[in-house]
């Protein structure tokens, strides 16, 4: 802003008075959230109230502290910074305004990523070198079993995504009820990791041959005649279907990116195409796919990001036994029930480094149709 | 993505039935029943997985037990086949209620938090000078890129260290860390681009930047407040690592995706329970869907660029 308008917005300043005000109300504010805290934490500052009452008091003491409190900070910082002198209050406000994520970034993301990258080549047992854990990672035999599974997700599952999605957003582009069609599609992206392995899991429920299956699919191949599949514990089948899982959820996505896409392409281009004899899926193939490419990256990158990270399903349906295990859910083990934190930073890193190239062709594919920083 | 490629993408999912009437036309010629019964099939398909666990949450244990839920169909108004018997059961004796409550615990300030320190932030960067302006601003975007697996063994330590492990406060702030990056990184998108005469004449009016920013920043970013919101809401109620590694499984303070991961480990073969606890951990996400689709939509898309 012009240093002028600057000056003359620090004459509009409150009367002296108000310091004291300002100084209460500050520590005041102040004391309410240490004490507000206190109770969250407490284990017994609510019991009075009974199981049920105490649960909603106490929800409501939180919900206010974290959505008000975090307010209170701001508006505190700010009335404390104007009862500086004008020209310091000038320097120091947008600093009251930055610092704040700037510190909760620091400590929540730069500083650990730092010590994450330290750590993996540091914590390592007496008498070993600094790539240990390294080593480690990429001759354990399980861990070979995890950095394959991650490999044929990343092969099957964006493109699995991508091509339903694709001919999905190609379909309903000429139904009726298009918006109805989609939110089909849509829905299961809200749904929670876990809630997925739910509904997946009793989609591949397994009973010995002769029992009624309750598992719709089992179900299907024993009408047919088939023996009932115990599809999360046969090799390699399981995998299969935890990619099935994702694609299920993940489809939505795609369709959603597309079909805004397809869009966007100019009918005249598909008429023109039309008129010189090709039909729908030559037009599709030859003037739609090509145009919507950016699109189509997109999707491609953030589906595979979101395969080298994936740890929910894979957690609560088979949490990585019968040779189903991932990176993400390696590194979960690793460090929450082996306490084995070295190995785990360095599984962290190896994921950072497999999800960087991708990052930046995504970064760089959105550049160039114009979107992003 | 700036913020007006979010706000001018064309209206998706909510207002998709006028965009389609218009268009819809000229693009489907040979549309014909091919296309009909293709998406009729990939609808019902996407479809059967959650409406199976919707049916079979409302059947008698024993009845889970022994027949698929599609055997309500052979009588689907004999309303005496369902029951609310399991939803009672998994909100009482297995701690789903408590979980549920945790959940909006946990949910609504580690939404708002980072969107109030990002919304400062973004404005802070977009409309005031100060040194080490855009140094800060490239760190923060680069933080887009770290994939929060990397700051999870430190931060253990740190929280053992601070006995912040399984308190709400120690959540808020590592869901609001793991946030801010793409909160900022959208909010100053959308907030650099707002004109730039609002700002002047409100400091000619005597506006501090203080009341600049919540009397014309905020409402006017309301869009893009809202979208981040929904993200933001939606991820950290269906999250189940970080709630896993910095809240744990006890249940005075496990949220929903938590404990209908530990029943799933106690009681797997229980789908009487288990169907009816996924509902309960779906039904809010669900209802934001239904309610917000068209921020819903926008949110998802914004948040393509998170790490």
């Amino acid at each position: 802003m012009p240093e002028a308008v600057e000056a003359k917005l620090e004459t509009n300043r409150r009367p002296p008075l108000s310091i004291v005000r300002d100084l209460t109300v500050a520590v005041g504010v102040i004391v309410l959230i240490w004490l507000g805290l206190r109770v969250l934490r407490s284990e017994t500052a609510l019991d009075a109230l009974g199981p049920f009452g105490g649960k909603l008091v106490q929800a409501l003491i939180g919900i206010v502290l974290g959505v008000v409190g975090i307010w209170a900070l701001f508006v505190v910082a700010n009335s404390l910074v104007e009862l500086l002198p004008a020209r310091a209050t000038t320097v120091i406000r947008p600093y009251v305004f930055v610092g704040p994520a700037v510190v909760v970034l620091s400590i929540f993301l730069l500083a650990p990523a730092v010590g994450t990258i330290i750590q993996s080549f540091t914590e390592v047992p007496e008498g070993e070198g600094p790539f240990y854990n390294y080593v480690q990672a990429f001759t354990d035999p399980a861990l070979q079993i995890a950095l394959r599974n991650n490999a044929i997700w990343l092969i099957l599952a964006p493109a699995g995504a991508l091509l339903i999605g694709l001919a999905f957003a190609g379909l309903v582009d000429r139904v009726k009820r298009e918006s109805l069609a989609k939110s089909f599609i849509f829905i299961p992206l809200c749904i929670s990791g876990a809630g997925v392995a739910v509904i997946w899991r009793f989609i591949y429920e397994w009973r010995p041959e002769g029992q009624p299956q309750i598992g719709i699919l089992n179900a299907i191949v024993t009408s047919f005649g088939g023996e009932p599949v115990p599809w999360l514990q046969e090799i390699p089948t399981n995998t299969l279907a935890l990619i099935v899982a994702f694609v299920w959820i993940q489809t939505g996505f795609a369709m959603v990116i597309l079909s805004a896409a397809i869009k966007g392409v100019p009918v005249e281009l598909m008429e023109a195409a039309r008129i010189d004899g090709a039909g729908e899926f030559q037009t599709f193939l030859r003037i739609v796919l090509p145009s919507i490419r950016g699109s189509v990256i997109t999707v491609f990158t953030v589906t595979a990001i979101a395969v080298l990270k994936v740890f929910d399903i894979v957690y609560v349906t088979t949490n990585g036994n019968f040779e189903t295990d991932v990176i993400a859910n390696r590194m979960f083990n690793e460090m929450f029930r082996f306490r084995n934190f070295g190995f785990a930073t360095a599984l962290a890193v190896i994921l950072l480094v497999a999800v960087i190239p991708i990052m930046v062709v995504n970064v760089r594919n959105l550049r160039r149709q114009g979107i992003g920083a | 993505m700036t913020a007006e490629t979010v706000e001018g993408l064309p209206p998706l999912t909510g207002d998709d039935a006028a965009t389609a009437t218009t268009t819809a036309p000229q693009r489907g010629q040979s549309s014909g029943w091919v296309a009909k019964v293709l998406v009729l099939i990939i609808g019902i398909a996407w479809t059967i997985p959650t409406a199976g666990v919707f049916i079979s949450s409302f059947r008698p244990e024993a009845e889970v037990a022994t027949s698929g839920w599609w055997t309500v169909f052979t009588h689907p108004f004999d309303f005496t086949q369902y029951t609310l018997a399991n939803y009672q059961r998994v909100l009482t004796s297995e701690d789903m209620f408590e979980a549920f409550v945790n959940s909006l615990i946990v949910t609504i300030p580690a939404t708002v938090i980072p969107i109030t320190l990002a919304a400062f932030a973004a404005y802070a960067f977009a409309w005031t000078r100060f040194r080490g302006r855009s140094f800060l601003f490239a760190v923060v975007v680069g933080l887009l890129v770290i994939p929060l697996q990397m700051s999870l063994v430190p931060l253990l330590r740190l929280y053992g260290d601070y006995d912040l492990t399984g308190t709400f406060v120690g959540v808020w702030l590592a869901h609001a860390g793991f946030g801010l990056p793409l909160a900022i990184y959208l909010l100053y998108n959308y907030i650099s681009q707002l004109p730039k005469d609002i700002f002047e004449s409100a400091y000619i009016d005597g506006a501090t930047p203080f009341t600049t920013f919540t009397k014309l920043v905020i409402p006017l970013s309301y869009p893009a407040l809202a979208s981040f919101a929904i993200f933001q809401f939606l991820w950290v109620w269906n999250d189940l690592l970080v709630s896993l590694v910095f809240l744990g499984t006890n249940p005075d303070v496990a949220v929903v995706t938590v404990s209908l991961a530990q029943l799933v480990g106690s009681r797997g073969a229980a789908w009487h329970l288990l169907t009816a606890g996924a509902f309960v951990s779906m039904v809010i996400p669900l209802l934001v869907f239904i309610t917000l689709q068209r921020f819903f939509v926008r949110g998802l898309l914004a948040g393509s660029v998170k790490g």
